[in-house]
């Protein structure tokens, strides 16, 4: 044991079944807590009711990603084909009415554009890659990816308490609770 | 008390009670398997031994991708592109015929992965990620054709809207740049999918490694998911975004690939139909393959309760569904040259069925329209030897196809002084069995490195995974009688780790 003093990240407990720890959100969330979260080895469906979240805003970002590259490849094909370097090809005026024959790449651009914007701005709303959690240390948290439905309440929540929560948490259902340090890193 | 409540109901509503049938779901997860098992089958693929036969077939795929697409590349780049056997009028052969095979072949593992998400098929869980990992290798072997076949492989970079020295653009009216921006967003998004797909598996096998090394670098490659829900929620979202992003990119892929002929005036080629023709083909020749390398691996890594012939019968379905969609394509290019009126299309499509490319002509018919119809029977559908015959045939036969549409048409063009019979070279050859090898080599290199089961997707399918199960099973509908679904395999009952 390392003598520097730890902080306390928050309580970790198990749940039997996505059923019973569907039940548990319910209450964790009427119950007022805002920074906790469920652990699931994979997207248990409704449990966002159940914790009150709200639906993601990952759209928006995609939705003007995609008008990125929309107009990115207008302009690519427009300025290029038509502004500095015209070329009258397969009968076509080099004018804007020769737009449609750039139609295929500006739908490609559009989901290219679209689909890079998922992806980061889905690692930005996870905040990740984040490759080290205290909930790591956890010795039963690996099992998160495996048949483990867990929830950890964190100390930050101005509801925590260390005693307060421990019990609440046994109440609803929770077993093998643990207490999880945060060793700042 | 809920049983007292049930029974009081159905006392009361006695005299006109109405029992409503209901069938059950034919099972997507066989003999009861615990999250645990389905962790344990699939990761012990990756952390096993490999069985002898990995390395029987991995041994001579490497080879055969070193000698074919190594050898035949260094061979082609020192010497040129006419070591290949394209001559004046045809100037795509073979190159191009694999090319289009192996694009095409793509296009199963998109549409199981998006098409099938959108339309809420599960039985898609167990087999997407094998089928993403098939897009992107047949993607890479695709590539490589239409790289070297613009001749001098070191100028490829001309293909990119890149300011140069010359000043001079691409032509952003051409067919073939589309295909170039098609294909390339087709490869990224594909990886994106295909990556973002994995993340939750990667970290399932990060947390069972012991070896500091092996955690560190799925560790870095699962970016630190710990199964949150409010990740799952985001998570949840960009993967159906993808989704839908990549159901209409996959059928442009195709199409566009379809514009290069389409859009010439060359007859045979200048149809409307070309379009979803090609898709449907493509989705065929994809399906095909999937089946070809699902069968052996579920029966070589023992996967048959996630993998189950209820799998196997869909996608059979699916290959007899497309087929017929090929064949209606077939004979409708045929009505229209007939109905045209044009002579030059007339002649073009005669040429292809009499003229000396006949036998071509008799393999893509035999291949893709009859021997799919077979899966009209129930029993070829439940045989794994016709299931895999005839996805060998398909196979064959999409590849005959590529070859029809494209040599028969350039070998006999409007002036009989230039028509030449087309004979490929051994490098022609060397090179489509290389990228072979390339694919299988890549394949079995997934197979030993990355989950090919998508193991939380087939953890969400399983009955119990639904929130309101325990409640259902407490208050079972009283007005319904479960009648059990026909399946092929019988449970074994529940079994054990």
């Amino acid at each position: 044991m390392s003598t520097t003093v730890k902080r306390v990240y928050g309580y970790l407990a198990e749940f039997e079944s996505a059923s019973s720890l569907y039940k548990a959100s319910e209450k964790v969330r009427d119950a007022g807590f805002r920074k906790w979260d469920c652990y699931t080895p994979y997207p248990v469906h409704g449990l966002d009711d159940a914790m009150g979240i709200k639906r993601s805003i990952l759209p928006y970002f995609v939705f003007f990603g995609g008008l990125t590259g929309l107009a990115t490849a207008f302009f690519l094909a427009y300025i290029t084909q038509v502004g500095i370097y015209p070329t009258v090809v397969q009968g076509k005026p080099a004018n804007i009415f020769t737009v449609p024959a750039f139609f295929p790449i500006m739908f490609e651009l559009t989901v290219l554009f679209s689909g890079f914007t998922t992806l980061f701005g889905l690692l930005g709303l996870c905040q990740l890659p984040r490759w080290n959690h205290p909930l790591f240390a956890s010795r039963q948290f690996h099992r998160s990816t495996d048949d483990g439905f867990f929830i950890a309440i964190e100390a930050r929540d101005p509801k925590f308490s260390a005693e307060g929560t421990k019990g609440f948490l046994d109440e609803i259902g929770g077993a093998n609770i643990e207490l999880v340090e945060d060793d700042g890193n | 008390m809920a049983d007292a409540a049930t029974k009081t109901t159905s006392e009361s509503s006695a005299p006109r009670e109405v029992k409503l049938p209901v069938l059950e779901r034919e099972k997507l997860i066989l003999n009861k398997r615990s999250y645990h098992w389905i962790t344990e089958r699939v990761c012990g693929v990756v952390e096993n031994k490999q069985p002898a036969i990995w390395w029987a077939l991995f041994i001579p795929a490497v080879i055969m991708a070193v000698v074919g697409v190594g050898g035949g590349l260094i061979y082609l780049i020192t010497t040129g592109v006419g070591v290949w056997g394209n001559t004046n009028r045809v100037m795509w052969g073979w190159p191009i015929v694999n090319f289009v095979f192996w694009i095409g072949i793509g296009h199963a593992g998109t549409l199981i992965s998006a098409i099938l998400f959108l339309t809420r098929q599960n039985w898609r869980t167990s087999i997407n990620r094998a089928a993403e990992a098939m897009t992107i290798f047949a993607v890479i072997c695709a590539g490589i054709f239409p790289a070297f076949h613009v001749g001098r492989v070191w100028m490829a970079w001309y293909l990119a809207p890149i300011p140069n020295a010359n000043a001079i653009w691409q032509n952003f009216k051409s067919p073939l740049l589309w295909d170039v921006f098609a294909v390339s967003t087709y490869f990224s998004i594909s990886l994106v999918f295909w990556f973002l797909g994995m993340v939750p598996d990667l970290a399932t096998i990060r947390d069972r490694c012991k070896n500091g090394v092996k955690k560190m670098l799925y560790g870095i490659f699962s970016l630190g998911w710990r199964g949150s829900n409010r990740h799952w929620s985001h998570y949840e979202m960009a993967y159906l975004l993808l989704a839908a992003l990549s159901t209409p990119l996959v059928l442009s892929v195709h199409s566009v690939v379809s514009f290069d002929f389409a859009t010439s005036i060359v007859p045979g080629w200048h149809t409307t139909i070309f379009p979803p023709y090609f898709v449907a083909g493509a989705v065929f020749g994809g399906f095909a393959m999937v089946l070809t390398i699902m069968i052996p691996a579920r029966l070589i890594y023992g996967l048959q309760d996630m993998i189950t012939m209820k799998h196997i019968d869909n996608m059979a379905k699916i290959i007899l569904l497309t087929g017929s969609i090929v064949g209606y394509a077939y004979l409708m290019e045929l009505f229209v040259a007939f109905y045209s009126g044009a002579e030059y299309e007339m002649k073009a499509f005669t040429y292809r069925i009499t003229g000396p490319y006949w036998w071509a002509y008799v393999c893509m018919m035999s291949c893709n329209v009859l021997s799919p119809q077979l899966f009209w029977f129930k029993w070829c559908r439940e045989n794994l030897w016709v299931v895999m015959g005839v996805c060998m045939c398909v196979n064959a036969g999409m590849w005959f196809e590529r070859f029809v549409i494209i040599v028969t048409t350039l070998a006999r063009d409007f002036m009989p002084a230039n028509w030449k019979y087309y004979n490929q070279s051994w490098v022609d050859i060397g090179l489509f069995l290389g990228t072979i090898g390339l694919f299988l080599s890549l394949f079995l290199l997934f197979l030993r490195f990355l989950p090919c089961i998508n193991i939380a997707e087939v953890k969400w399918a399983k009955e119990e995974s639904d929130v309101h199960h325990d409640d259902k099973k407490a208050h079972p509908d009283p007005g319904a009688v479960v009648e059990p679904a026909y399946q092929h395999e019988l449970e074994k009952g529940t079994a054990e780790v």
